[in-house]
C-alpha cells in the first residue's frame, strides 16, 4: 500500500517536472506585466500584438504552408518507396533501409549543414524552395518507417487473389494494398506534418532571405531575452500540437480497438 | 506483383542518392580539402582541418559536450527507469494515459520547452522571485552549465522512459513468478531477472538521450549562455558566422564519428539484437 502511494507520488513529481514549465509559459502569456516573476493582472494584449506583428504572421504562413506541402509530397513519395522497398530482397533492401535511416540517426545539425552545402553547390537560391525541399528530405524516412510495418502485416495472398481474379497490378494497388496500409499512411502524414511544424535546426540552415518559420522567430527572439509575445505564440503552438497529438492518439487507439474486434470476429 | 512493385522504389533510390548520399559526401569532401579549393581544377586535399581540431580550445569544447551529455544521460536514466517501471506495472487502463502524458512533451517544440526554462531560471525568473519571497538569497541560475544539463534532462527524459517501458512491458511475467516460486526475494528478482531483461531498453534509452544531447546547440545557446559552448554551437558558429566550412565540416565528421562510435559501443552490450526495444 505504501509502495503504491510512493509510486503515485513519484509519477506526480515526474509530470509536474514535465508540465510545470509549459503551464508557467501559458499562464504568463496572459500576464499584464513584462516581467515574468510577478503576476499583475490578466490581459490579452500580447496576443493582439502577436496578431499585428508582420514578421510573425509571415513566419506562421511559411510554417503552415511548408508543413502541408511537405507532408503531402513526402507521404506520396514515401508510400511508393515503402511499397517498393517492401518487395525488394537481400542486400539492396538493407542498403536502402540503412541509407534511409541516416537522416533519422544523424544529428539534425549535420543534416542541416549537409543540405546547405548541397544547395550552395548547385547554386540554388535560398528561400521557400530550399526549406520545403529540406523538410521533404527529412520527412520521407519517417513516412516510410511508419508504412513498412503495415506492409509486413499485409497478407500477400490478398493481392495475388485480386490479380488472379483479373485485377491489373495498378488496380490491385489502388483497391487492395492502399486501403490495407491506409492507417500507416495517415500516421506517416500526421507525423510528417508535426515534424515539419516543429523543425528548427534544419530550417535554420536552409532558410533564405525573408523566409523564416515560427521556430526561427522564437529562437531569434529568445536570444535577445524573454518576451511576453513569445509566450503568447508558444501557447498557441502548444495548443495546436496538443490537439494534433490527441487526434493521432485517438486514431491509433481506435485502430487498436478495431484490430482487437476483428480478431474477436475471426475467432 | 512482388517483382513489379519493386520498381516503385527506384525513384526514391535516385532521391536518396541526391539528397542523402551526395550531401554526406560533400561534407566529407569539404572536411578534407583546403579553403582555397575552388572547383575541380584547383582542389587541394589536406588533413589540416582535422589537425586544427587538436587545439586545447576545441578539445575542451569536445570534452565539455561529451561530459555534459553523459551527465544528462545518467540523470535521465536514474529518473527515467523508476518511472518506466511504475508505468509498466500500472493497471492496463491507466497505462496508456500515463504513457501518452510522457510522450506528449516530446512533440512540443524543443525551442519552446527550452525557452520555458529561461523564464523559470532567469534572474527575474519565477524561481528567484520565489526565493526572495521566502526571504532566501537569489541565485545565478541561468547561463550556467547546470542550466544546460537541466534543459537536456527536461528535453530528453521521455526518450529514456519510452524504450525502457517497451522492454519492461514485453517481459514475460511468468519469469517473475517462476523466480518468486523458486524462493528469490524481491530484490533478487529485480537484479537477476528484471534488470537484465530490460537492458535492451536501457541501451536504446542511453543512445536516444546521448545522441541528441551531444549534438544540440539550442540548449547550450539559450540556457548555457555564450560561455558554455558545446560542439553543436561550434559547428553553427563556423558555418553561419565564420563561414569556415572546411573546418566546420571536419567537426561535423567528428560529431558523426562520436555518435557512430557510441552506438557501436552500446550495441556490443545489446544482448537482445533482434527484439531490441527500438522506438521506431
Amino acid at each position: 500500500m505504501v509502495k503504491k502511494y510512493l509510486s503515485k507520488i513519484y509519477m506526480a513529481i515526474i509530470f509536474i517536472f514535465l508540465y510545470a514549465p509549459i503551464v508557467v509559459l501559458a499562464v504568463f502569456s496572459f500576464n499584464e506585466s513584462r516581467s515574468r516573476g510577478n503576476w499583475t493582472g490578466f490581459t490579452l494584449k500580447w496576443y493582439v500584438e502577436l496578431f499585428y506583428d508582420r514578421d510573425i504572421r509571415l513566419a506562421f504562413y511559411y510554417t503552415i504552408s511548408i508543413a502541408i506541402i511537405s507532408a503531402i509530397i513526402s507521404t506520396i513519395i514515401g508510400t511508393f518507396a515503402a511499397i517498393g522497398i517492401n518487395s525488394m530482397k537481400g542486400k539492396t533492401k538493407s542498403l536502402i533501409l540503412n541509407v534511409n535511416y541516416l537522416p533519422v540517426l544523424n544529428p539534425d545539425i549535420v543534416t542541416g549543414i549537409s543540405l546547405m552545402i548541397l544547395y550552395i553547390s548547385f547554386n540554388m537560391d535560398f528561400g521557400f524552395n530550399t526549406m520545403l525541399l529540406s523538410h521533404i528530405v527529412f520527412n520521407i524516412p519517417y513516412v516510410i518507417l511508419s508504412i513498412l510495418p503495415k506492409l509486413k502485416q499485409l497478407d500477400v495472398h490478398i493481392t495475388e487473389a485480386a490479380m488472379d481474379l483479373g485485377a491489373t497490378p495498378m488496380y490491385a494497388l489502388r483497391k487492395v494494398i492502399i486501403p490495407e496500409i491506409k492507417p500507416g499512411i495517415v500516421t506517416g502524414f500526421l507525423m510528417a506534418f508535426t515534424l515539419s511544424i516543429d523543425d528548427f535546426i534544419i530550417s535554420y540552415f536552409t532558410k533564405g532571405e525573408g523566409v523564416t518559420n515560427l521556430s526561427i522567430i522564437i529562437y531569434s527572439m529568445a536570444r535577445r531575452g524573454v518576451r511576453p509575445t513569445i509566450n503568447a505564440l508558444s501557447t498557441i503552438m502548444l495548443t495546436v500540437v496538443l490537439i494534433l497529438m490527441i487526434l493521432i492518439n485517438k486514431r491509433t487507439s481506435a485502430e487498436r480497438v478495431s484490430k482487437f474486434k476483428r480478431k474477436e470476429v475471426k475467432e | 506483383m512482388k517483382n513489379r512493385t519493386k520498381y516503385f522504389a527506384y525513384p526514391y533510390i535516385i532521391w536518396i542518392i541526391i539528397f542523402i548520399a551526395l550531401p554526406a559526401f560533400l561534407v566529407l569532401l569539404y572536411s578534407i580539402t583546403t579553403k582555397e579549393s575552388d572547383g575541380i581544377t584547383t582542389i587541394q586535399f589536406t588533413l589540416e582541418n582535422f589537425k586544427n581540431f587538436f587545439n586545447p580550445l576545441y578539445l575542451n569544447i569536445l570534452w565539455d559536450s561529451i561530459y555534459l551529455a553523459a551527465v544528462s544521460t545518467i540523470i535521465c536514466l536514474l529518473i527515467g527507469y523508476p518511472a518506466a517501471f511504475i508505468i509498466s506495472n500500472a493497471h492496463l487502463s491507466r497505462r496508456n494515459t500515463l504513457l501518452f502524458l510522457c510522450i506528449l512533451p516530446m512533440w512540443m517544440n524543443m525551442l519552446l520547452r527550452t525557452y520555458a526554462w529561461m523564464t523559470i531560471l532567469g534572474n527575474n525568473g519565477i524561481l528567484n522571485n520565489l526565493f526572495s519571497l521566502l526571504g532566501l538569497p537569489t541565485f545565478n541560475l541561468l547561463y550556467t552549465k547546470g542550466a544546460t544539463v537541466m534543459g537536456m534532462v527536461y528535453n530528453f527524459l521521455p526518450f529514456m522512459i519510452l524504450p525502457i517501458y517497451t522492454a519492461l512491458s514485453k517481459m514475460d511475467r511468468g519469469l517473475l513468478e517462476a523466480a518468486d516460486d523458486l524462493g528469490a526475494d524481491k530484490k533478487t528478482v529485480f537484479i537477476k531477472v528484471i534488470l537484465p531483461l530490460s537492458m535492451p531498453g536501457v541501451i536504446s534509452g542511453i543512445i536516444m538521450v546521448f545522441m541528441p544531447a551531444v549534438s544540440t546547440f539550442i540548449i547550450p545557446q539559450l540556457l548555457g549562455g555564450n560561455k558554455n559552448m558545446m560542439i553543436g554551437n561550434l559547428v553553427e558558429r563556423l558555418f553561419i558566422i565564420n563561414g569556415d566550412w572546411n573546418f566546420g565540416s571536419a567537426i561535423s565528421i567528428v560529431m558523426m564519428l562520436i555518435i557512430l562510435l557510441s552506438m557501436s559501443i552500446m550495441n556490443k552490450f545489446d544482448i537482445d539484437k533482434e527484439g531490441g526495444a527500438r522506438l521506431w
